[in-house]
């Protein structure tokens, strides 16, 4: 078994990352605890010292806040409920026996590889443009009048882009997950004359539940951040303005770092809920 | 294990999902298929699918216009620089973690997972400013750093699962034979870890190239990488169809080829082996 000699090297080649992530942690956490408790305004006065709770009870009171968390949970919640509901229809497609599947899982994976700013733009402009976007001529072609995707739609539009990106991530993990499932017992309870319905419900359902939990909060994780499929789209305008783009404005827009400090310690708050609950199943899946 | 499907159960889903998998590449598509096109058909009424008179033009005007090769260089220095970092960081400490364990070595990788969650926009303004107090805004290897440290830890917990799938008895058996904890590492370990090494490499690269919150908010004119570049396209003086769809396409393009590669390396990587 392991040596004192090699116990103590093991410690010293974790020393770099250790420190480094403690440091990368620590150092900006404390600076933004500091901040959100001082009237911080950069470029009207600097540093203009302690306030307090001032700050957090100024962001929640602001009248953006509400929308802001409205916004937030539309859109996470949005793109959880199509993803996961997509992803798994497709997964358990994907898992049948076909001719290509090995070509179509690459065409379904492709757009979590695009870069957020181009799958943004790409669908702002070509596709949900009013004047010149596919979606338009689409629109047209049956003769209704087509929408002015952004400033009508803003939340679906955005929702819609979110998603597009998200499903592959989706479908991927729940496609291993099914890949892992017991298909003997499947039929077995297909010659019982179980419909398909039943055996989704009684045996897909439940072999799925683990990876589904896992899509899910490592997605609301990723989803509650957010950040260029909305600053290239609409710019936090017409409603579309998330937790994390109103913590964005204040802090680099208005350059109110105290107040935007306060908001990034609710974001940070707000994100460990989610956290716990996923490194509890991480936790769990370690000790095995 | 063939399992027994009728001839036409077997089509009817062919079709499906290549229906689907055409459906959900579109965009895609039609972003390369419009990077061919001129700015006059980009947007004609009716779209034009294949009949268009194809042209290379607008990748030569992007690159003339925009200096694209000056963004992409920035992509491949700042992407391929913060994943060496991060695995020369991060080698030693999942090889001690996967060979060496000790009680404390599952509340460590844990308590990595956690930095992760850390919300970017959170430490926004403490990073601007150290960035600002150490002249880092805008420069590369700025960006290096802080893209190494936000995916030190996926890269330390796939390595550490790749790691724990090979045999100590090799290494036990190595060390029995004399060898040094160098030559271990050098001669036994490093063969067999190179396939897993390799497939951390890839998707850190990935998703380093694609990041695009830390390189919209520090850079400007002089690092700015890709995905920054293609930012400034959504300005609407800055809007052609045919130019965008190059200079997405182009953007995109190394990274799709690279994606295909790493479709078992995502969920690995993304899930901390939470699903297998």
């Amino acid at each position: 078994m392991a040596t004192q000699h090699s116990r103590s090297a093991a410690r010293l080649m974790m020393a770099p990352a250790v420190m480094l992530l403690l440091g990368w942690m620590l150092v900006p956490l404390i600076m933004t605890l500091m901040f959100s408790f001082k009237k911080y305004l950069p470029l009207r006065g600097g540093d203009l010292g302690w306030v307090g709770f001032d700050n957090y009870i100024r962001f929640v009171s602001s009248s953006s806040f509400w929308p802001s968390v409205m916004t937030t949970l539309i859109i996470v919640g949005g793109v959880l409920l199509i993803t996961l509901v997509l992803g798994t229809l497709l997964a358990l497609l994907l898992d049948q026996p076909m001719w290509g599947q090995g070509v179509v899982r690459i065409l379904v994976i492709a757009p979590f590889f695009v870069m957020p700013t181009v799958s943004a733009l790409v669908w702002k402009n070509m596709f949900m443009d009013a004047n010149y976007g596919l979606l338009s001529y689409l629109w047209e072609f049956f003769g209704a009048e087509p929408i002015q995707w952004m400033s009508q739609a803003s939340l679906t539009s955005i929702i819609t882009i979110v998603s597009w990106q998200w499903l592959p991530f989706a479908t991927l993990i729940l496609l291993t997950a099914i890949q892992s499932l017991d298909h003997e017992q499947l039929e077995a309870s297909e010659m019982d004359g179980a419909t398909t319905l039943k055996r989704f419900w009684h045996i897909v359902l439940p072999h799925l539940s683990r990876a589904i939990t896992v899509v899910l909060l490592i997605q609301t994780i990723f989803l509650l951040s957010i950040f260029a499929e909305i600053f290239v789209t609409t710019a936090g305008a017409f409603g579309s303005k998330t937790l994390t783009y109103l913590i964005f404005q204040r802090v680099l827009e208005s350059q109110n770092v105290g107040l935007g400090s306060a908001g990034g310690v609710y974001a940070i708050i707000l994100a460990n809920i989610v956290a716990i609950f996923l490194m509890r199943i991480v936790g769990q899946n370690l000790d095995k | 294990m063939a399992r027994a499907v009728s001839f036409n159960r077997k089509t009817v889903n062919t079709a499906l999902a290549w229906a689907i998998g055409l459906l959900i590449f579109f965009p895609i598509l039609w972003t390369i298929l419009t990077s061919f096109k001129t700015e006059g058909q980009a947007i004609a009424d009716p779209p034009i699918f294949l009949m268009f008179d194809w042209t290379l033009e607008n990748y030569a005007i992007v690159q003339e216009r925009s200096d694209y090769l000056k963004f992409l260089t920035n992509s491949v220095i700042i992407a391929g620089g913060s994943t060496l970092l991060g695995i020369l960081v991060a080698v030693p400490a999942a090889w001690s973690m996967a060979f060496v364990p000790s009680k404390r070595t599952k509340d460590i990788l844990l308590w990595m997972l956690s930095t992760k969650m850390l919300p970017a926009v959170g430490v926004l303004y403490p990073i601007y400013l150290i960035f600002i107090e150490l002249g880092l805004l805008d420069t590369k290897i700025g960006l290096v750093v802080v893209l190494m440290l936000i995916n030190l830890p996926i890269i330390v917990w796939m390595l550490y699962t790749y790691f724990k799938e090979i045999p100590s008895e090799i290494l036990e058996a190595a060390r029995m034979d004399g060898a040094s904890l160098r030559s271990e590492i050098l001669y036994v370990l490093t063969p067999m870890a190179i396939p897993g090494i390799a497939s951390t490499i890839l998707l850190n690269f990935i998703l380093a190239w694609n990041e695009a919150f830390w390189t919209l908010n520090l850079t400007a004119a002089q690092a700015a990488p890709l995905t920054a570049f293609i930012a400034s396209y959504s300005s609407p003086e800055g809007l052609f169809y045919a130019k965008l769809s190059a200079a997405s396409t182009m953007a995109i393009a190394p990274i799709l080829v690279l994606g295909w590669f790493s479709q078992k390396q995502l969920v690995r990587g993304l899930t901390f082996g939470a699903v297998k």
